[in-house]
């Protein structure tokens, strides 16, 4: 064997161990990423700082679900609209170009100039104070490309013996699209939804200048109409990710650290949790709907 | 007869019809708006474009004009920490890729890639956090500094969230090399190697761009991680190891103390509509290569 070979045999093998300790490195980062976030987390826990008060962090849980769940009423129903005419109606023709670019430069935009355009039209120009729904329409927009590209791809993988077979009998191409091509398409719909609420949940710069950085609830006071009821859409709400940034640029109370601390690491855990749930319902819906057979 | 039709189908389609036609006008509602915002600073407060862009001399006034509103010093921090973070991150990104795709597909689909979606799920905040408690310290007493925040720490936080972007993009463009491609290198006696960085790299690098933009825009246009551990001096950056800030980071700092209609708050908002500009000429280059790879 000349030098020539084994030059590149030794090569190879260096690649390969340099590779692996790569993808080694990001696991291990990851790993201590996750462990060094939840034990801060746990070193600073004490139950005083679950309360629904200023020093604890239940109403920044409340306002980060409420907010989520507002937002993908939202979202959901106009990003899968918008996925199926991408799918099954829109041609080839200029307009559909034309969307297609307006979802990919909506999916690039910064989230903070999203934050900022829901703060110049559901704020300034409404004139009203900080508020959830304005909140919840920022995130929604943040979330609408995404949901309209997994919809549409998840119809678009649907193999086309399902349409033939639906047209066939006569149905017409709605008919097919919500009686066929939906349940097929839905684990991934699903998987794509519960991504998105994942995104919600993290969320901040977006929340700033459009839900705020501060909440006034009364926690005893359930009446939606009331404008400092835990359920009122119309009341500053700081979420617990803005609260994070609040507490880590101008927090001056005493126990800002620690309140920090278990904030991020609920939201770690929310991180994992949203991640396996979005594994497990999506390969778990689709053994149902599709008999074990497997979409795909 | 005709009734029935519409209920069957009339009806949904031109429901979906709407939402696809919903999000042409909201991208083009943002456009509008920012860019009316935004081109206040020239229109109103008649100062030039030129010296938006290249003067480094920001002293805008909050109250009446007369202010100067050179950001240079903000674009300059953007710029610089984003390719920085493309430095570190990509060579990273690709070799993580190759390992996913080719060195050990198993342990790649098995632990690998949900580690990635994982990383891509961590808010950004949580990333600032641990920036702020972790890395600036660390670089303070590595480097003795007397504070950590400075252009480095936030070009690694940065790296770190655009990394998964630019290997799930990356990993993408090399199970898409064709497969007669490795065989025939295989064939011709390289070893495994030679087949990656001499044919399959090559042969999927416009996806691998495609990723290296798209987190580049990622970076270009992350707001709270980087500000956090950034140390926001209004200057431009001396060294890897000095403060500066960026575009990012002033908006969310003052856009919320400044009076609505200023000479400082409409040059914040020709700063969002820099940024909307920039981000939507990614999209033009993303593009771009796309058409490459498909030609």
């Amino acid at each position: 064997m000349d030098a020539k070979h084994k030059h590149a045999k030794t090569a190879d093998k260096a690649a390969t161990v340099i590779l692996y300790i790569i993808a080694g490195f990001f696991l291990v980062l990851l790993a201590a990423f996750t462990v060094y976030v939840l034990y801060r987390g746990a070193v600073s826990f004490s139950p005083e700082y679950l309360s629904f008060t200023r020093q604890g962090i239940g109403v920044q849980f409340f306002n980060t679900v409420y907010l989520v769940f507002l937002s993908l009423i939202i979202c959901v129903p106009i990003g899968i609209a918008a996925g199926i005419y991408m799918a099954e109606y829109a041609g080839s023709g200029r307009l559909t170009r034309f969307l297609r670019m307006c979802i990919e430069t909506l999916a690039s935009l910064p989230s903070i100039v999203v934050g900022l355009f829901g703060y110049l039209v559901f704020l300034v120009m409404t004139g009203l104070h900080w508020n959830m729904l304005a909140g919840a329409l920022a995130v929604s927009i943040l979330n609408l490309p995404s949901l309209t590209t997994v919809t549409e791809d998840a119809f678009g993988d649907v193999p086309d013996l399902y349409r033939d077979g639906s047209l066939g009998l006569g149905a017409t191409h709605w008919q097919t699209i919500t009686k066929v091509l939906l349940p097929v398409a839905l684990p991934r719909i699903i998987t794509g939804i519960i991504m998105a609420a994942g995104r919600g949940f993290g969320e901040a710069a977006a929340l700033l200048f459009t839900s705020g950085m501060s909440s006034d609830v009364d926690f005893s006071n359930w009446n939606p109409m009331s404008i400092n009821s835990p359920l009122s859409v119309m009341r500053p709400a700081d979420t617990l990710a803005v609260r994070i940034w609040a507490l880590k640029t101008e927090g001056v109370a005493a126990n800002a650290d620690k309140l920090s601390d278990i904030s991020a690491a609920v939201l770690i855990l929310m991180v994992f949790v949203f991640s396996l749930a979005s594994r497990h319902i999506g390969a778990r819906l689709e053994n149902r709907l599709t008999g074990g057979k497997g979409g795909k | 007869m005709k009734t029935e039709k519409f209920k069957k189908e009339y009806l949904g389609r031109t429901v979906v019809t709407a939402a696809g036609i919903f999000i042409i006008i909201l991208t083009l509602a943002i456009g509008a708006f920012l860019f009316y915002r935004g081109s206040a600073t020239f229109t109103v407060n008649h100062h030039s474009v030129a010296e938006f862009l290249f003067s480094p001399d920001w002293n805008p006034a909050d109250i009446g004009e007369g202010g100067t509103v050179g950001a240079a010093v903000f674009i300059v921090g953007s710029i610089v920490i984003s390719l920085l973070a493309l430095l570190i991150a990509t060579p990273f990104s690709i070799a993580a890729a190759l390992f996913m795709v080719e060195i050990s597909p198993k342990v790649g689909a098995k632990i690998l890639q949900p580690a990635v979606e994982i990383f891509v799920g961590i808010p950004s905040v949580v990333y600032g956090w641990v920036g702020l408690t972790v890395l600036v310290p660390f670089l303070a007493s590595v480097f003795n500094l007397a504070y950590g925040y400075s252009v480095l720490a936030g070009a690694v936080v940065l790296a770190v969230m655009i990394f998964p972007t630019i290997t799930t993009v990356a990993a993408d463009a090399i199970r898409g090399v064709p497969a007669e491609y490795k065989e025939a290198s295989y064939g011709l006696g390289s070893t495994r190697w030679q087949m990656l960085h001499k044919v399959e790299v090559p042969a999927a690098l416009p996806g691998i761009l495609t990723g290296v933009v798209l987190g580049l825009a990622r970076a270009f246009g992350e707001a709270l991680a980087v500000s956090m551990v950034i140390g926001k001096m209004q200057a431009f950056p001396a060294g890897l190891l000095s403060p500066t800030t960026n575009l990012t980071s002033e908006i969310t700092a003052d856009m919320g103390n400044t009076t609505s209609g200023s000479e400082w708050n409409n040059a914040l908002w020709s700063m969002a509509l820099l940024l909307l500009i920039i981000s939507f000429i990614f999209i033009l280059l993303i593009r771009i290569v796309g058409r490459k790879r498909r030609a």
